[in-house]
C-alpha cells in the first residue's frame, strides 16, 4: 500500500516537473521569437505572397531570380512620405527592365485611405495589404517604413529602417546586386 | 349636407392614409442614420491597435486608431454585426487586435494554464496540511492518565 502510494507521489511530481518545464520551454521560444530584431543582410527571405488592392496575385515564382525591394508603409505613417517619391521614381527607372520587382506592403491600414496615399503619390508599383500582418512578422519588421532588398538568390542584401533619404540611396542597394 | 360632410371626412381620411404611406415609403428610402461615437467606442474598446500597443482603440489617439474608428463606423453603417466587425478586423490586422484572444493555438494556455494551476496549488496545499496535521499529532505527547496528573499536581502543591 505505502510502495503504490510512494510511485503515485513520483508520478505526480514527474507530471507537475514536465509542465512547469514545458511552460518555460514555450515562454523561452516566445521571448527568443520576439528578441529577434529585425531580419539582417545575409538572411534568406522569407517565402511570402499577397494580392495587390486591384487583385493581382504576387508569390515567391514572381520572385525568382529577381532584385526584390519590399516596402513596408502605411497611409498614417509620415515618414513614408518621405521616401514615397523617390520609392516610385526608383521603380520608373527599373520597372523596364523585367528582373527587379519593387513591392509595396501596406501595414495595419484602411483600404480607402491606402489607395487615396497611392494616388497622391502616383505610387504603380504592386501595392496590397499584408492581411493579419503575417508578412510584416515574418520579415521581423518592427515599424514603417522599413525596406528590405533581396537578392536574385533571395537572399536579405539590405534593410533600411526608416525612410530613404535620397533616390540614389534605393539605387545604389539595387545596382550592385545587377552588377554581379 | 350629411353626404357632404360625409364626403369631407372620407376624403380627410384618405388623404391621411396615402400621406402616411407614402411617408413611410420615404422614411425606407432615406440612409440609415450614422453610427453614433457611443456605437463606434462600444467596439472600438475591444480592440487594441498594433502600433499602439496596450491602448484601447477608442482612447487611443493616433492617425492609425482614428482611421480605425472611422472604419468601424462604415462597418456598422453597412450593417454589419459587432462579431462580423471583429472578425473583419481579425482577417485585415491579425489576432493581436482582440482584446481577448482568441482560444486557438498556444492562446489555449492562458485560458488553461490560470485555472490548472490555482487547482493543482489548492490540491497539493490541501495534501502538505494533511501531512502536517498528521506529523502533529504523532510528534504531541501521549495523553497522560488521570493518575500520572493527579501525582504531578499533588507533588506541585506540596512543594508550594
Amino acid at each position: 500500500m505505502a510502495a503504490e502510494k510512494k510511485n503515485t507521489g513520483w508520478v505526480g511530481r514527474l507530471l507537475a516537473w514536465g509542465l512547469v518545464i514545458g511552460l518555460l520551454a514555450v515562454v523561452a521560444v516566445q521571448l527568443r521569437a520576439s528578441q529577434q530584431g529585425v531580419m539582417s543582410r545575409g538572411e534568406a527571405a522569407p517565402a511570402f505572397s499577397f494580392t495587390t488592392f486591384d487583385g493581382v496575385e504576387y508569390g515567391p515564382a514572381d520572385f525568382q531570380g529577381k532584385v526584390v525591394l519590399v516596402n513596408f508603409w502605411a497611409s498614417w505613417c509620415e515618414p513614408c512620405e518621405l521616401e514615397a517619391a523617390d520609392l516610385q521614381t526608383a521603380w520608373e527607372l527599373y520597372e523596364g527592365r523585367g528582373d527587379v520587382l519593387f513591392i509595396g506592403l501596406d501595414y495595419v491600414d484602411t483600404q480607402a485611405e491606402a489607395l487615396a496615399y497611392l494616388e497622391e503619390w502616383g505610387i504603380t508599383y504592386p501595392n496590397g495589404p499584408d492581411l493579419g500582418t503575417d508578412i510584416y512578422r515574418a520579415f521581423r519588421a518592427r515599424g514603417v517604413p522599413e525596406t528590405f532588398v533581396i537578392n536574385q538568390m533571395g537572399e536579405i542584401t539590405f534593410v533600411k529602417i526608416g525612410p530613404f533619404i535620397s533616390l540614389e540611396e534605393i539605387t545604389q542597394a539595387i545596382d550592385l546586386l545587377l552588377e554581379n | 349636407m350629411r353626404r357632404l360632410i360625409l364626403a369631407l371626412i372620407l376624403g380627410l381620411l384618405l388623404g391621411f392614409l396615402f400621406g402616411y404611406t407614402a411617408s413611410a415609403v420615404l422614411a425606407q428610402g432615406e440612409e440609415p442614420p450614422a453610427p453614433s461615437d457611443n456605437e463606434v467606442n462600444a467596439i472600438a474598446k475591444n480592440l487594441y491597435c498594433p502600433v499602439c500597443e496596450n491602448v484601447p482603440l477608442d482612447v487611443c489617439p493616433t492617425q492609425a486608431c482614428i482611421q480605425w474608428r472611422a472604419q468601424i463606423g462604415d462597418l456598422l453603417a453597412q450593417g454589419y454585426s459587432e462579431q462580423a466587425i471583429y472578425d473583419y478586423f481579425v482577417a485585415q490586422y491579425g489576432d493581436s487586435v482582440l482584446a481577448s484572444p482568441p482560444a486557438r493555438g498556444l492562446n489555449w494556455l492562458i485560458y488553461v494554464v490560470p485555472p490548472v494551476a490555482v487547482l493543482l496549488g489548492a490540491v497539493l496545499l490541501y495534501r502538505r496540511m494533511t501531512i502536517w496535521r498528521q506529523a502533529e499529532e504523532l510528534a504531541a505527547p501521549q495523553a497522560t492518565t488521570s493518575d500520572y496528573n493527579q501525582r504531578v499536581e499533588d507533588e506541585l502543591e506540596a512543594r508550594r
